[in-house]
Formats: structure tokens, C-alpha cells, sequence
């Protein structure tokens, strides 16, 4: 047997079951996305950039892309600023409580995103328990309005994603040497100048790679805002899933869905490329 | 409690708000879940178990839950039959590609998940394997391949090649070296990426939404649709039902494995 074949071989299955079921499928979806849809003959072999322009040009989809985007950049924001400082106690706990907390945190990542919105439902819909708490001790009078808000979503999304942050800074702080703090707090400095000169620039690509998890899954969430958006407040998600399933304009949504994709990997190549440049020295 | 907690106050009370967060919207739903009121409300004069028994009237959701699990199953299975060997001939080859095929391999992670579900349900609905239990087991794979794949590598780059070479030494042929020596080296890893691997097809709701029929729902995909219908006690006590099970596999994976490294993939 030739030498470079076993690899090959290795690798042969797992290869084939990708090209079958993911690139064949792209690359049909994006030929997909050139033809054209008519209401009674549906799918029409034809191509064209008409279901870009479409979503260039119309204001209803621009609605849309602005309100994901402004989402996705709240909900990142949002997930820095509590995020890394809870990553931050979490690594000067000691060690019993850290893994229960670490385990009240990470846990919910295994429990199915419907079930933690359906508790965010619960919790701020018009009849639910904070309406009901506040109204109960009387601060309010008449139920707030948090149900179908982007407030809501921009919420709901933070506590779902959170623990992706908390993870990635956590792990950044475990390869930190508690020594230099130490040494720093030892020669004089404050706590928050050891914080914001010592910690802070160590623990910075934990933070950037987190940020990237939480923008690139808030922006093509799909059942967190569908949820407590309801049908009025889209997002680029619900937006393809309703062409395809309801107006059952295939090549609109394929479209939208090519938009949302090319919009995804351009974030995460030059994020990276951004990251990678200005810390080189830290990796190498 | 040693005094190793570096914490002050302020960095306490912190942590408190922020688990509070974490874990009020699961706590809320169990609590709903014990309602004994017929609308949704906190239980309030008295604990009941009426929403539980409730859900033994509705077959559609269980009906669901068992194909969730032989989906997980079958799917989850595949993968690590697949992702053994393409770890092996990553950890141990120099190939050209060897980088490519690996990014490849992790591609789904950076494809939104409604955008995989677009692209399945124009394939399969082309091949006439829509809503068929293959053709969600091989849209499953796809999606669950890079959990599997980083738990099975991390496994066989760490493991100690001197016992291979051992029994190979002492006669053994490739395939009994393979059974019964590299097979018990890496099981922990091909475990922890199989366990992975479930959970994150049986949690899976936006691709699947797409290339489910009636006949093959998930039950993420039947409490969606119950969901935007109504949200009642019903829903609450399934999903508490959910967090329990959840609940008990977190604690064994997290004694077995340690959470955070099984999320991370170190």
C-alpha cells in the first residue's frame, strides 16, 4: 500500500457524507437563490440577481438586517460587560464553590434553547410572574409591556449566550500566572490598575474570541426572537424561515439565507484576521 | 470554607445577580410545571402534579421524545464511526489538505443553522428524503460531526503510543491492536464526543424545524408549535420534565468529564 493513501482512506468516509450532504446542498441552495418564483407556477428555471435586489432595495428587509445586527451588537456588548468580570470571580473563587457555579452556568448550554425562552416567556410575558410580582406589591398598575420588545429578545438572548463568554474568558484566564498579579499589587499598583493593565490585556483574546461566538449565534438566532418577537419583530432567521414555509418563496429564502451566511463568515475572517495581527506576539 | 475566595463583597453580591439571572427562567418553569391552577400561574395555594399526568394525555409529545432519542442515537452513533477514523488520520498522518480537511470538517460550527436548514429541505425534498428518519440522521451528522470530531481527536493526539507498539511487538495483529489496545486508550474521548454529539441533536430545534413532517417531528419542533399556539402549563411541565433529564446527565458527565472541559474540547 502506497504511504500517503491510508489518510486518505481514513478520512474517505467522513469526506463523502460532507459533499453529499453539505456541499452538494450549498451549492444548490445558492443556485437556488438566482431563480426566479412565481405565485402560480412556483420555481422558475431561470437566473438572475433579482432576489438580491429585492433585498437590497426593499426597506421592509433593511428593517430586518438593522434589527438583527443592532441585536447581535447589544447582545455582545451586553455579554462582555457581565460576562468577563462573573469569569473574572469565577478564578478567584475558591475551588468547591467555583465548580458549582461553574456548573449552574455551563449547564444550561445542554438544556434546549426552547425551554430556556419558553422561562423567559414565562417570566415577562403580560400575565407573567414579574407582571405578576410587581403588580402584586403594587410599584406598577397596569402590566409592563416586555412581551414581543426587542428588549425582551436582546435579554433572553444574552442569558442564552452568555455562557459561551464566560467560557471563553475563563479558559484564557486559567493559562494566566497568578504570579504577575501578585507582583503587580506587591510593587504598588491599585486593584484596578492591576485589573485594567495586568488582567485586562492578558485576558482580551478570551473576550474577542467570546464576543465572536455571541455575535455570530445572536445574529442568526432563530428561536429565542421568533418566540418573543412574535410574528411583527423579524429577524433575518424568522424572515427566511417564513418564505420558505409560509409564502413558500424558496428562492427568497435562499437568498436571505446566502445574505446571512456571507454576512457570518466576512464577520468571523476579518475578526479573526484583526485579532491575529494585533495579538501575533501574544500567540507566538 | 478555606479562605482561597479572593472575593470581595461587591464581586459576591455579583455573582449572586448573575446566577439569579442564570437560573430564573428554569426555576420559573419548574415552578409552573407544579401549578395545580389551570391557567399559567405561580402554584401558589399548593403544589400539583396535575400538569405531569397531563402530559400522558398528550401522545404527541411523547411520541416526539422517542424520536428525538433514536434520532440522537443514530445520528450521534454515525458520527463517531465516522470521526474515529478521520481523527486517526489526522492525529497520526502528514497529509497534503491534512489543515483543510480538519476546517472542513468544523465548517458546520460557522454555518448559521437556519441556513443549513434551507439547504436541506431543497436537497431532500429534490431526492424525496424529506422527513424520512435517513435523511434527518444524515442532516444530523452534519451538524453534530465538529462536536464529535474535537472530543475524539483531543482523545487520540493525547493518548500514549508505546502500548501499540508494545503489542505489536508481542505478535498482535493491526486489528487486535486496534480492538482491544488504541479502542479502550481513546474511549473516554470517543464517549465524551459521542455524549456531546446526543445532546446537541437532540436539542437541535432551527435546522430540524425545516425538514421535519408530521410523522418525524423532534420534540424541540412539537413544543415550538405548541409554543407559538399557546404557552400553557402543559409546555412548562414538559420542559420541566426536560431540565430534570438534563439536569441528571450534567451531573454524570460533569463527574465523569469535568463540564467545562467537555464544552471547551481540551
Amino acid at each position: 500500500m502506497k504511504t500517503w493513501l491510508p489518510p486518505y482512506l481514513l478520512n474517505g468516509p467522513a469526506l463523502l457524507i460532507f459533499v453529499v450532504m453539505l456541499v452538494v446542498p450549498m451549492v444548490m441552495t445558492l443556485i437556488l437563490s438566482f431563480n426566479s418564483f412565481d405565485f402560480y407556477g412556483g420555481i422558475q428555471e431561470d437566473y438572475g440577481w433579482h432576489n438580491y435586489l429585492e433585498v437590497v432595495k426593499d426597506s421592509y428587509f433593511h428593517e430586518i438586517f438593522a434589527r438583527t445586527y443592532g441585536i447581535a451588537i447589544a447582545v455582545t456588548l451586553i455579554c462582555i460587560i457581565i460576562g468577563a468580570p462573573e469569569a473574572y470571580i469565577l478564578s478567584r473563587m475558591s475551588k468547591t464553590w467555583r465548580s458549582l457555579c461553574l456548573l449552574a452556568i455551563l449547564g444550561p448550554l445542554l438544556i434546549s434553547v426552547i425551554v430556556r425562552t419558553l422561562g423567559w416567556a414565562l417570566l415577562i410575558g403580560n400575565n407573567g410572574v414579574i407582571n405578576e410580582v410587581l403588580l402584586g406589591v403594587g410599584i406598577i398598575e397596569t402590566p409592563l409591556k416586555m412581551m414581543f420588545t426587542t428588549g425582551g429578545i436582546v435579554v433572553a438572548l444574552v442569558h442564552v449566550l452568555v455562557p459561551f463568554m464566560v467560557l471563553s474568558v475563563w479558559t484564557t484566564l486559567q493559562k494566566l500566572d497568578p504570579q504577575v498579579e501578585s507582583a503587580a499589587l506587591s510593587l504598588g499598583a491599585s486593584h484596578f490598575t492591576t485589573l485594567r493593565r495586568v488582567v485586562l490585556p492578558q485576558v482580551m483574546p478570551g473576550v474577542l474570541a467570546g464576543s465572536l461566538i455571541v455575535f455570530a449565534l445572536t445574529a442568526s438566532a432563530f428561536a429565542t426572537p421568533s418566540i418573543l418577537g412574535g410574528r411583527r419583530l423579524k429577524v433575518v432567521a424568522t424572515t427566511a424561515y417564513d418564505e420558505y414555509l409560509n409564502t413558500l418563496n424558496w428562492p427568497l429564502g435562499a437568498a436571505i439565507a446566502v445574505i446571512l451566511l456571507i454576512a457570518n463568515v466576512v464577520v468571523v475572517m476579518s475578526y479573526n484576521r484583526y485579532v491575529e495581527r494585533k495579538y501575533a506576539a501574544v500567540f507566538d | 470554607m478555606r479562605r482561597y475566595d479572593k472575593n470581595g463583597p461587591l464581586a459576591m453580591g455579583f455573582n449572586l445577580i448573575f446566577l439569579v439571572f442564570i437560573l430564573a427562567p428554569l426555576v420559573v418553569v419548574c415552578l409552573v410545571a407544579f401549578t395545580d391552577k389551570g391557567y399559567l400561574s405561580l402554584p401558589r395555594d399548593g403544589l400539583s402534579l396535575r400538569w405531569f399526568v397531563a402530559i400522558l394525555d398528550h401522545p404527541e409529545f411523547i411520541d416526539a421524545f422517542w424520536y428525538s432519542i433514536y434520532l440522537a442515537i443514530g445520528s450521534a452513533t454515525l458520527a463517531v464511526m465516522l470521526a474515529v477514523p478521520a481523527a486517526i488520520a489526522t492525529a497520526r498522518y502528514r497529509f497534503p489538505g491534512r489543515g483543510l480537511v480538519m476546517a472542513f470538517f468544523m465548517s458546520p460550527l460557522m454555518v448559521p443553522h437556519v441556513v443549513l436548514g434551507v439547504a436541506f429541505l431543497s436537497y431532500l425534498s429534490r431526492l424525496g428524503w424529506a422527513g424520512t428518519y435517513l435523511g434527518l440522521v444524515a442532516c444530523h451528522i452534519i451538524l453534530i460531526m465538529p462536536y464529535a470530531l474535537r472530543l475524539v481527536l483531543a482523545s487520540v493526539t493525547g493518548m500514549d503510543r508505546s502500548a501499540e507498539a508494545a503489542a505489536r511487538s508481542l505478535g498482535a495483529t493491526r486489528w487486535v491492536t486496534f480492538r482491544r489496545v488504541t479502542v479502550p486508550l481513546i474511549l473516554p474521548g470517543v464517549t465524551g464526543g459521542w455524549v456531546l454529539a446526543f445532546i446537541t441533536s437532540f436539542d437541535e430545534l432551527t435546522m430540524t424545524i425545516f425538514i421535519a413532517s408530521p410523522s418525524s417531528t423532534t420534540l424541540p419542533v412539537r413544543m415550538y408549535q405548541h409554543i407559538t399556539e399557546t404557552i400553557d402549563p402543559l409546555i412548562a411541565s414538559v420542559s420541566a420534565v426536560i431540565i430534570f433529564i438534563t439536569m441528571v446527565m450534567m451531573i454524570i458527565l460533569d463527574r465523569i468529564f469535568g463540564l467545562d472541559k467537555l464544552l471547551v474540547g481540551k
